[in-house]
């Protein structure tokens, strides 16, 4: 079942990526074959290997619990917020909230995790800025 | 004799000071990537390389470095296979089959000098065959115009999708990922833009170093929350460690031989150093006299998929150094390395470039002799270093590649991007997707459309040309085979599964 619905859902974006191909502009210096066609040769392929995923799926692979999608979903929110941290609160803070909470999803333990959430961050910053050379900032600009 | 002097100047950029502290550093960092099991070779260098470049190191430094790193973690794999019965890495697999048994019977000391020395000796003859076979093959490449590197890149999926996956329908869908991310940003020869959906962050298209990271460092974190971090206490003891000198003469002439089969596993592109040590264990077995003990702790199961795996590591570089195509995932990665260096991979860069070919290769003779003192009278600093706990070790890593894509580009778009990347290999983790196709076709795909289009410059539109040398049909003739045999042999040679307690 995983295996056709990922087979539908290659089709689907296959034809997208064929359809918005087309809406690529051609300039007068063009070559016999264009900038369309690779694309059209792309998606045409990804289009018949889906449809012998569809016909002959493998295996059900074992999904993990809703509970355990859960937590990678909460992972992932750790990581966007990260992202997004990083330039306006500097190295220091986001990291080692960031890492003390994906070591706890890891191993929940709250002070070993806490503890590498701090020990990462304050290790990596001294390696980066002082080992490496990278202009990092360790705290926001804003805060001093 | 051209060789040798060749050879001496590579040897003379590799001896400077600094490239050969660069050399030990990247030895000893490898042989720790290697070695902790979630951090193998190819995100281990993917996410060096935004630090390597960050650092301002030239070309030829970066290169030593990464391929220290490279060979480094292709001998730090077996010692988590053989302590802890899980392989620091894919190609490590094979070396779980004997290597843990044999630590169970108290002989974990013996197995980890007895790899260690196999290691050295695969890979040290697979330099030597990467420096007689690369210049012959470099001249075979004078030879390739557009229509054969075409169909050499259809190769290198083929056979990447074919041999190295349980699904070829899959893989292909995955290579036409990778190509389809490859084609959005600037048409290089209308320099229109395409399939950019009106953004400006992707005009200069996908950065392929963020979707190394992404896949292969961030993809992992995810699957270490699903599995709560294995356990990863050590069950074997090791005591002192001595030199088995029996067991090295015993399987010296098993070593040899899975350095010709492995390093021949690695010149096909696309294949690589699992296949390599795959088929050095498996031939192994087949061609010994008594077998009845691999699978229970036999040196020999333990030499011929270590020299197996170096061998082929070696010989992956050949293809990836003459033709600009990779034999396996980790030197996609050094291809990537390459491309942000301005580097261009192909025949030239043997006559252009001979510092960093030559240099390179230098650094690998020195590199082996390092990995042979780090790995066996010193190997007890690594097993401390196998201690560290994936709670410890997931978050580390993910925020070195965080602060790696950063410190390339400024964006959080990238970071946003990576973390995309890592959640897509999650579910193709899942769904046994291979992601190796898609970094090679982000990383290849653009080469592969300018070489159709050229090709079709060449003849007017002439689709036939592409089939118009005998190389370029041999080419597909390989592809084809590379691609359909395997749905044929499946039945017949069958991947082992990695024993359990």
């Amino acid at each position: 079942m995983s295996d056709r619905l990922f087979g539908l859902a290659v089709i689907v974006v296959a034809l997208g990526y064929i359809l918005s191909a087309t809406q690529i502009q051609t300039s007068f210096l063009s070559d016999p074959v264009g900038p369309k066609t690779f694309p059209y040769l792309i998606g045409g392929t990804a289009i018949i290997c889906a449809l012998a995923i569809i016909l002959k799926p493998d295996a059900e692979p074992d999904w993990p619990s809703l509970w355990t999608f859960g937590k990678i979903g909460l992972a992932v929110l750790v990581l966007v917020a990260y992202a997004y941290a990083l330039k306006p609160f500097g190295f220091v803070v986001p990291t080692a909230v960031a890492a003390g909470l994906l070591s706890y999803q890891i191993h929940p333990a709250a002070k070993s995790a806490s503890l590498t959430g701090i020990g990462l961050s304050v290790g990596l910053f001294v390696i980066f800025k002082y080992a490496l050379g990278l202009g990092l900032f360790a705290f926001s600009r804003s805060w001093f | 004799m051209d060789t040798l002097s060749l050879l001496a100047d590579g040897f003379a950029v590799a001896l400077t000071p600094s490239n050969l502290a660069l050399a030990v550093i990247g030895c000893f960092l490898g042989t720790i990537i290697g070695a902790l099991p979630g951090l193998g070779p190819s995100n281990g260098v993917a996410i060096l390389i935004p630090l390597a470049f960050s650092l301002g190191l030239d070309a030829t430094a970066s290169l030593v470095l990464m391929t220290s790193v490279y060979y480094g973690a292709m001998y730090g794999g077996r010692i988590s296979s053989i302590l802890l019965n899980i392989p620091g890495d894919e190609p490590a697999l094979m070396t779980t089959l004997d290597g843990y048994p044999m630590a169970k019977a108290g002989r974990a000391g013996d197995a980890l000098v007895l790899s260690g020395v196999a290691s050295f000796t695969g890979a040290l003859l697979a330099t030597f065959g990467l420096i007689l076979l690369a210049p012959v093959l470099a001249q075979v490449a004078f030879k390739f115009g557009p229509a054969e590197y075409f169909a050499l890149y259809v190769l290198a999926f083929c056979t990447l999708g074919g041999i190295s996956s349980n699904n070829q329908a899959k893989a292909a869908i995955a290579a036409c990922i990778g190509l389809g991310i490859a084609m959005i940003g600037l048409d290089n020869v209308t320099g229109m833009p395409r399939l950019t959906f009106g953004s400006m962050q992707v005009m200069d298209g996908v950065n392929f170093l963020v979707a190394i990271v992404g896949l292969f460092a961030v993809t992992e974190v995810f699957v270490f929350i699903e599995s709560h971090g294995r356990e990863s206490a050590l069950g074997v003891k090791l005591g002192k460690i001595t030199i088995p000198w029996r067991d090295i003469i015993f399987t010296f002439p098993s070593m040899l031989r899975s350095t010709v089969i492995g390093f021949f596993a690695g010149v096909l592109p696309g294949a690589g150093a699992s296949l390599g040590s795959f088929m050095s264990y498996t031939a192994e077995k087949a061609i010994v006299k008594d077998n009845s003990k691999f699978g229970h702790g036999d040196p020999r199961g333990v030499a011929a998929p270590e020299a197996g795996n170096n061998a082929a590591a070696g010989g992956a570089l050949v293809p990836m150094l003459t033709l600009g195509v990779p034999g396996s995932g980790t030197t996609a990665v050094l291809l990537a390395l390459l491309m942000t260096l301005n580097i261009t991979p192909g025949p030239t860069l043997f006559t252009d470039r001979p510092d960093v070919v030559w240099g390179l290769i230098a650094s690998l003779l020195i590199a082996n002799v390092v990995l042979l003192i780090l790995n066996v009278p010193m190997v007890k600093i690594f097993v401390r270093i196998l201690m560290v706990p994936a709670w410890v070790l997931l978050p580390g890593v993910t925020m070195i590649s965080f602060v790696g894509i950063y410190s390339l580009s400024g964006s959080s778009f990238d970071l946003l991007l990576m973390i995309g990347f890592g959640i897509m290999g999650f579910f193709f983790r899942k769904l046994d997707i291979p992601t190796v196709p898609v970094i090679l076709g982000i990383l290849l795909g653009n080469n592969m459309e300018d070489n159709l289009r050229r090709a079709m410059v060449i003849s007017g539109g002439d689709w036939t040309y592409l089939f118009s040398s005998w190389i370029a049909i041999g080419l597909w003739i390989a592809a084809v085979v590379g691609f359909v045999a395997p749905m044929f042999l499946r039945g017949v040679i069958k991947r082992p599964q990695a024993i359990t307690d």
